[in-house]
This record gives structure tokens, C-alpha cells and sequence, in this order.
């Protein structure tokens, strides 16, 4: 091993899995898609009477829909909901997961086992019920800024998810504060505060990217299953599920319209998860390549 | 392990008391409550509402409701749907084996796919068929399983017909033929799609895990032990490996429950199927909040109980693992 920076190690071996290399760039590709969505000659909410269900043509590239809207704008202004759910709820989730398992892991004591307690409470929500309830309660009270819709949906999501963080952040911490330099940090005069954040939380970062990954691609499923059945970001708004909830019930006139949100959501996924997969075996020096 | 038993079930008594508190607090905080489509129609007086509150309790404090609804739980007595005008414990019973079906099958598909897949893309990792399940985890894992359900309906009910009679392949909504006698082959026939949807994306998340926690295992001293005593290969990665890597897969399914009730929640949306899911959407639609709590709270009840019996499952696999 040459002396490189741990930081280059790590990129090095990421850019070694070439899949997960090819999800980075597909996903930004995504971003700048989402980002340029108003550039298509359609806006996502301007009808066209005269021409519903209309096949996919070079006019209309995925077709339009039944008010005669046409797909492929609606399809990456849905990109942008998705994404900003994605990366939103999964800053928050892992934010409030890091806090709990930090605190609970390095304390332990009383205050571990009621933040546990709480955290296994969460686990046992049949979450996606709970999620409808809360998506239709929370729109309905009487605080006009709620109405956004985007925001109640992210932030029900990461209220939902920050268990899985939180736990995982805890044992790693619980293994981490017993070790050599904790207890030398801490004989050198070291506050709690800067051994969680400067000594102990970089260590976790790999783990932490990971789960990350993974909450983002549920938040993104997530999000749009909600839609598709309602309870997510409220119409006019395009998003993804939403086109695919219309798309069921036109599905013998346009049977089209099905397939395109899918494969968005399908795509975005993957790359999520190739990245995380990717992330992993770039932290983890003991995994085993093959070098095919 | 009696003794662990009945304590876990003593534990999650407060965890579904403080899920009830929040379910019931969340349900009746939203304004004009379960009667806010009584309040929109202008067909309907001050003062009828103000009878039909006071016929559903609706005017006492929240908390004696909650009491009231909470001393009804748990006798049995559910309350009555405020849109059918139906016990809801009878309307949760007549749907209850329809869930557990269409759940317990695919649950059942998914272990016979996914156990043979890890065991045997964790025995050759990196040969061609690993890289294959690999391929096919990574796809099954990133499909959402509301859009696996509309693709199957596309490809299997909308797009091949049957050459011979014209009819769809396979049928895609609800549990039986319309004016066919219930039968096993009929019901088999409409859970075809419902549970290839339901399982393909479990069956991925448990396959991919399983791999993993079996090629840690394999590094593991007791595996170096038991191959340097002369075990044949075979009983190393089957005795020996296999029973200590299937432990992290059983807490897994434990911990992993709420999201196979989500699943059952689309799956039974997309395909009409009149199980617990299904009863649910319909009942948050039409805001009908005694099935909304209802249906919550006996998922919740069957979650915790599934959890306690993958933990108790636990130790009869790892016998190492002592309850007290």
C-alpha cells in the first residue's frame, strides 16, 4: 500500500466497482434531466383536450395522458419530487438516527435504554398505515404551510425511519467508545461532545453512507407508492406515482403510461443501490475483490 | 423460555398502549374529524350533525373517548364502520383470512426462492451464477412492488391472451372466478400474480442477506475448526456454517414485518383483493376512522407477535442463546 490519504484509498476502491462508478454518473444525469425539466417546449399541467392517450411520438416522446398532458414533461418534473424527497428525508433520517444512536451507544445507562425503548416502540408502527394516516391528517390542519405537500411527505418519512440509523449508529458506537483512543482522548481532557463528533463519528462514516443509500432509495419508493395510492404529494404536482396510479386505471386504453414512471422509479433505485454497494466495498478494506 | 415468553408479551403491552394513545390522538386531531364529509354536504343541519355526534360519542371530552374506545377494545367490540353501518369486527374477520393467504404464500414463496439462491451463491461466490442471483437481487430489490404488480397485470392480463380461448393468462383482480364455487384450484389460480409481486423483491433482500451473513460465517474459527478435523465439505457449509448464518436472517424477518404488511397493502389495492390492505385504503379514503384504528392496531398486534416468535424461533435454532 502506498501512503496515500485514507480519503484517496477509499476513492480509489470505490472507482474500482465499476458499476457503482456507472450509477454516479446516471444519477447525476437524472439530476441534470430533473433540473432541466422546464426546458421541454410542455409545462406538466398544460392540457390538451383534443388530444388524449395519445401513443408515444416525436411530438410527444412517452405520449400524453388522458387530459392530453404530455408524459415525458411530467416524467422529469417528477424526477425532481422524487429526488428532493429522496435527499431530503434521507438527511433527516440519517441526522435524527446519528443523534439517538450516538447518544444512546456512548452514555449507555438510563438514557440508552429509554431512547431504545422509544426506538422499539417505532419498529413495531405498521409503518405504511401509520404514514397514510398521518399524510391525510397532517394536510388537514388548519397551518396553510402544511398544504405543501412535499414537506409533509419528507418529513413523515424520516419520522418513520430514523429507527434503523439510530440502531445501527448505536452498536457501532458501543463497540468504538472501549476502544485505545477514546480512552486516551478522554485522559488528554477530551469533552463528550468532541469524542462523539471528532473521534468516534468519522469512524462510522462508512456504515452511515450505506444506510444512507438505502433510505434514500425507500424514501423513494416510499414516496411515490404513497402517491399511487393517494396519500402522497397531491395533484396538480407530477410525480411519479401519481402518473402510475392514472396509468392503472387507463391501463387497456394507454397501456404505455404504465411502463415509464415504473422504470424511473426502477432506475433511480438501482443506482441508489449500486451506489451503496459500491460505498460498502469501498470502506471495507477486508472485502473481497475479484479483479476480473 | 416460558418464562421469556410471557415477559415479552408483558413488555408490549406498553408499546401498544402508547401506539394506541398516538393512533387514536393522530386520527381525531384532524379538524371536523370523522364527520368532515357530514360537515361538507349541504344537504345535512346543524342539528343532525349535532345528533349523530352525540349518537357516536363524538361530543364527549378526547379522552373519555379514547377510554371508551380503548374499555370496547378490548372486549372484542371494534365499533361500528361509519360508512358501512357494520360491525367492524365483523368486517375485519371476514377479511383477516384473505390477508393471512395471500401473505402466508408468498412468505412461504419467498423462503423456497430465496434459501437455495443464498446458500448457492454463497457457496461459489464470484462464479457465473452468483453474478447472475447478484444481477437479478439487485433488480428485484430496486423494483417497487406496486409497479411489479401493474406489470404483471400488463404483461399477463392485458397484453397474452390464451391462444386458445382468448381469455387473459392469469386473472387480476380479487380471489375468485364470479360464479364459481370457492375451490383451491380457482384461488391458486388468482394468487398467481398477486404473490409473484409480492415475493420477488422479499425474496431478493433475503437471498442477497443470507449470502452475506453466510460468507462471514465462512471465515469464521469454528468453520477453520471444523474443516481442520476432517468435516467433508459438505457438513462444514451445511452443519456447521449454514445453522449459525440463517440466525441474522431470522431477526431480520422479525424486525422486517411492518414492510411485509406494506406490501400485502399495495398488492391488494392493485389486485382488488379484499384482505386487511385493501380495508384500510378504502376506510382512509372515506375517512372511517373506527376501521382505520381498527385495522392499525391488530396489524400492530400481529407484528409484535410475530416478532416475539422470531426472537423465541431464535433460540431453538442457536442453542447457545439462554432466556431469563
Amino acid at each position: 500500500m502506498t501512503n496515500r490519504s485514507l480519503g484517496s484509498q477509499i476513492l480509489h476502491r470505490f472507482f474500482k466497482h465499476r458499476l457503482a462508478v456507472f450509477a454516479v454518473v446516471l444519477l447525476a444525469l437524472m439530476v441534470v434531466l430533473a433540473l432541466g425539466a422546464n426546458l421541454t417546449q410542455y409545462t406538466p399541467t398544460e392540457q390538451d383536450p383534443s388530444n388524449p392517450f395519445m401513443s408515444p411520438t416525436t411530438a410527444h416522446w412517452f405520449g400524453t395522458d388522458e387530459l392530453g398532458r404530455d408524459i415525458f414533461t411530467r416524467i422529469l418534473y417528477g424526477s425532481r419530487v422524487s429526488l428532493l424527497v429522496g435527499l431530503i428525508s434521507t438527511l433527516l433520517t440519517i441526522s435524527l438516527g446519528v443523534a439517538v444512536g450516538a447518544i444512546s451507544g456512548y452514555y449507555g445507562g438510563w438514557l440508552d435504554n429509554v431512547l431504545m425503548r422509544i426506538t422499539d416502540t417505532f419498529l413495531t408502527f405498521p409503518t405504511i398505515f401509520v404514514l397514510i394516516i398521518l399524510s391525510s391528517l397532517l394536510r388537514e390542519l388548519p397551518f396553510p404551510w402544511l398544504k405543501n405537500s412535499i414537506l409533509v411527505v419528507i418529513v413523515i418519512i424520516a419520522a418513520l425511519s430514523w429507527m434503523w440509523p439510530a440502531r445501527l449508529v448505536r452498536s457501532l458506537f458501543i463497540t468504538l467508545r472501549e476502544r485505545e483512543f477514546v480512552t486516551a482522548t478522554r485522559a488528554l481532557g477530551g469533552s463528550s461532545a468532541g469524542i462523539i463528533i471528532r473521534h468516534i463519528l468519522p469512524n462510522c462514516l462508512g456504515p452511515i453512507l450505506v444506510s444512507g443509500t438505502l433510505q434514500m432509495a425507500y424514501a423513494i419508493i416510499t414516496e411515490s407508492g404513497l402517491s399511487y395510492l393517494g396519500f402522497g404529494v397531491q395533484p396538480p404536482t407530477p410525480t411519479w406515482g401519481a402518473i402510475l396510479s392514472t396509468a392503472q386505471v387507463y391501463v387497456f386504453r394507454a397501456p404505455w403510461m404504465a411502463i415509464y414512471p415504473g422504470v424511473m422509479i426502477f432506475i433511480t433505485v438501482m443506482t441508489i443501490n449500486y451506489i451503496g454497494d459500491g460505498l460498502r466495498d469501498a470502506f471495507d478494506p477486508y472485502v473481497i475483490h475479484s479483479e476480473k | 423460555m416460558a418464562n421469556y415468553a410471557l415477559r415479552r408479551v408483558l413488555q408490549s403491552i406498553p408499546i401498544l398502549f402508547i401506539l394506541s394513545i398516538l393512533l387514536f390522538a393522530m386520527v381525531r386531531a384532524a379538524p371536523g374529524g370523522p364527520l368532515s364529509a357530514a360537515y361538507r354536504n349541504p344537504n345535512i343541519t346543524k342539528e343532525q350533525i349535532a345528533l349523530l355526534k352525540h349518537q357516536l360519542g363524538l361530543d364527549l371530552p378526547l379522552p373519555v373517548q379514547y377510554a371508551n374506545w380503548l374499555g370496547d377494545m378490548l372486549q372484542g367490540d371494534m365499533g361500528d364502520s361509519i360508512k358501512f353501518r357494520r360491525p367492524v369486527s365483523e368486517m375485519i374477520a371476514e377479511r383477516i383470512p384473505n390477508t393471512i393467504v395471500l401473505v402466508g404464500v408468498s412468505f412461504l414463496v419467498t423462503l423456497i426462492i430465496a434459501l437455495p439462491i443464498g446458500i448457492l451463491s454463497a457457496r461459489k461466490p464470484y462464479s457465473f451464477f452468483d453474478y447472475l442471483t447478484t444481477t437479478l437481487t439487485f433488480i428485484g430489490q430496486s423494483v417497487p412492488v406496486y409497479w411489479l404488480g401493474l406489470a404483471l397485470i400488463l404483461v399477463f392480463y392485458v397484453s397474452i391472451q390464451n391462444p386458445y380461448t382468448g381469455e387473459p393468462i392469469f386473472p387480476a383482480a380479487g380471489m375468485r372466478t364470479i360464479g364459481q364455487d370457492k375451490n383451491l384450484a380457482d384461488l391458486a389460480w388468482h394468487l398467481v400474480l398477486p404473490v409473484t409481486a409480492l415475493s420477488a423483491s422479499w425474496a431478493a433482500w433475503y437471498s442477497r442477506f443470507l449470502r452475506s451473513s453466510l460468507l462471514d460465517v465462512l471465515h469464521e474459527d469454528y468453520v477453520r475448526t471444523a474443516r481442520a478435523k476432517g468435516a467433508s465439505d459438505r457438513i462444514v457449509y451445511y452443519k456447521h456454517a449454514l445453522r449459525n448464518a440463517i440466525l441474522p436472517l431470522v431477526t431480520l424477518i422479525g424486525l422486517d414485518l411492518p414492510s411485509l404488511f406494506a406490501g400485502a397493502l399495495f398488492i391488494e389495492t392493485i389486485f382488488a383483493w379484499p384482505g386487511m390492505g385493501r380495508l384500510f385504503w378504502d376506510a382512509a379514503r372515506g375517512r372511517d376512522y373506527p376501521v382505520l384504528l381498527a385495522v392499525v392496531m391488530i396489524d400492530a398486534v400481529i407484528i409484535i407477535s410475530c416478532n416475539i416468535l422470531a426472537d423465541l424461533f431464535y433460540g431453538i435454532l442457536d442453542p447457545r442463546v439462554k432466556y431469563d
